[in-house]
């Protein structure tokens, strides 16, 4: 094992960069799109609603793989040329953006009406409701469910393994074939994963405890 | 809690039973147990266009090594032989001989010397190389031509080391399996598909708008095998292989199922 470790030092890390780099990426263009999608869910115009309703149930009921393979065979032969990492890394957000929505509502919609309603009569705006009195005391619900959806979203990152995104897992099949040490290759392979979803796991729960 | 124990053991004693079976496998000399039952078991694979794929519609295997396997019986056996024939992968083909499950393997297999350590190779049957697969309007010719573009290749396949030996400079892409890596050049994800001759043709033939580019680039035939020690076998299988070449049957079925597929050079694989 150690062997195998040392003597693909290189692809491994490069593997682990990323998978780090395309996680992050996704982390944050999928909170945006997220909370968005959450607002304008709870938002009072009935179209925002629809559209609102239509992006959730689209991206969180296609399978991430199938999204990813749509910007990654599909959109180039009409369109533009996208790469096995940038088509992995719009699937894997666009796919959790979805979940981060419905996570981030139902925070929302956990907080009593009476909020809201207290907040208006007060003289504040909608925005203003939402930005003071709401979405401080939801933040507190969803922390543990969004840690979650990190942690899902970065071991959803081995998509790129099959559009050739040159990820963790992608170098981790290259080398397992190359070497034919399956067992030891994937169990590296896992711990590299372990190294980045324990230590979020470990500060998510801290992180509840300080909010809660 | 006692209850559920005794209902786990049933399946591990199973289990046990026979994986302990399969190690009781006594040495048998593969050609005397062919003469005897009159039948040789063929391990071929059903997956792979123009040498061995399940049609759809007859449901049967056909391809050019199935004909193969068949005159090789007949030729062995005389015209009563009867070749079975046994759907294996890429994966299993090895260890599905090694346990006698099959006697022979006919499957798109190198010959290799990594292989060569396990099991026991008869004459080249197919003069095997790799190939370029490209669209039709494409201007690549050579496996050189390749350097500072991107390829597609197959995970686990010789084809990648090949490339970087061929085109040091060119960028290899690796896909989960041919369908992918074809789907991804469909998307122009890459200039070229590169792997086996053989394969591409099957690939080319099914697929108007590309063809193989140029000729192979690499030689490695393939072989059929047996398991290590079957000697008696490994020479009748070889002298079987060149009755046929000399009677002109194999020219027969090469051309039957490579004739016409586009940039595919026939006069390379015949004898």
């Amino acid at each position: 094992m150690w062997q195998i470790l040392t003597g693909y030092w290189s692809e491994f890390i490069t593997g682990f960069g990323n998978t780090i780099l395309c996680s992050l990426i996704a982390m944050f263009f999928s909170l945006i799109l997220g909370v968005f999608f959450a607002l304008l869910e709870v938002a009072p115009p009935k179209i925002g609603r629809a559209i609102a309703h239509i992006y959730i149930e689209i991206f969180c009921n296609i399978p991430l793989l199938v999204i990813t393979m749509i910007f990654y065979l599909i959109i180039p032969q009409f369109w533009v040329k996208v790469s096995g990492f940038t088509a992995g890394t719009i699937g894997l957000a666009l796919y959790t953006s979805a979940f981060i929505a419905e996570t981030v509502r139902s925070g929302i919609n956990s907080v009593g009406d009476g909020q809201m309603e207290g907040a208006l009569s007060n003289g504040m705006t909608y925005v203003q409701a939402m930005r003071y009195v709401i979405l401080p005391q939801a933040i507190r619900i969803v922390i543990p469910p969004l840690g979650n959806q990190m942690i899902t979203l970065i071991k959803n990152s081995s998509v790129l393994a099959f559009v050739a995104g040159f990820d963790l897992m992608y170098q981790g099949d290259i080398v397992a074939f190359s070497s034919f040490q399956t067992i030891e290759t994937y169990v590296i392979v896992g711990v590299f994963y372990l190294g980045l979803t324990l230590p979020l796991s470990y500060y998510m729960r801290h992180l509840e405890k300080r909010l809660a | 809690m006692r209850k559920f124990k005794k209902f786990l053991l049933l399946p591990i004693i199973f289990f046990l039973a026979f994986t302990l079976a399969a190690c009781g496998n006594k040495k048998q000399n593969t050609y005397q147990k062919v003469k005897q039952d009159n039948t040789i078991v063929w391990g071929v694979r059903a997956d792979t266009r123009l040498f061995g794929l399940m049609s759809i519609k007859t449901g049967r295997v056909e391809g050019f090594e199935i004909d193969l396997a068949n005159a090789i019986t007949k030729q062995m056996l005389g015209e009563n032989g009867h070749a079975k024939l046994t759907k294996i992968t890429a994966n299993t083909r090895i260890p599905l001989l090694k346990n006698n499950n099959v006697d022979v393997l006919m499957a798109t297999m190198t010959i290799t010397p990594d292989r060569q350590k396990q099991v026991l190779f008869s004459k080249p049957y197919f003069k095997a190389g790799q190939g370029i697969l490209v669209p039709d309007n494409s201007k690549i010719k050579t496996v050189q031509q390749l350097n500072n573009k991107t390829v597609l290749a197959v995970k686990g396949t010789t084809a990648v080391a090949n490339v970087h030996k061929y085109a040091p400079k060119a960028k290899v892409l690796e896909y989960g399996d041919y369908g992918q890596a074809f789907s991804a050049l469909k998307a122009g994800q890459g200039v070229a598909m590169t792997t086996d001759s053989g394969l591409l043709a099957g690939i080319a033939s099914e697929n108007p708008g590309y063809k193989l580019a140029g000729s192979n680039f690499t030689n490695e035939p393939y072989g059929i095998a047996v398991n290590k020690g079957q000697t008696q076998m490994v020479k009748h299988i070889n002298k079987a292989l060149d009755e046929l070449k000399k009677n002109g049957t194999y020219n027969r079925l090469i051309r039957k199922w490579f004739k016409g597929v586009k940039g595919f050079n026939i006069k390379e694989v015949e004898e």
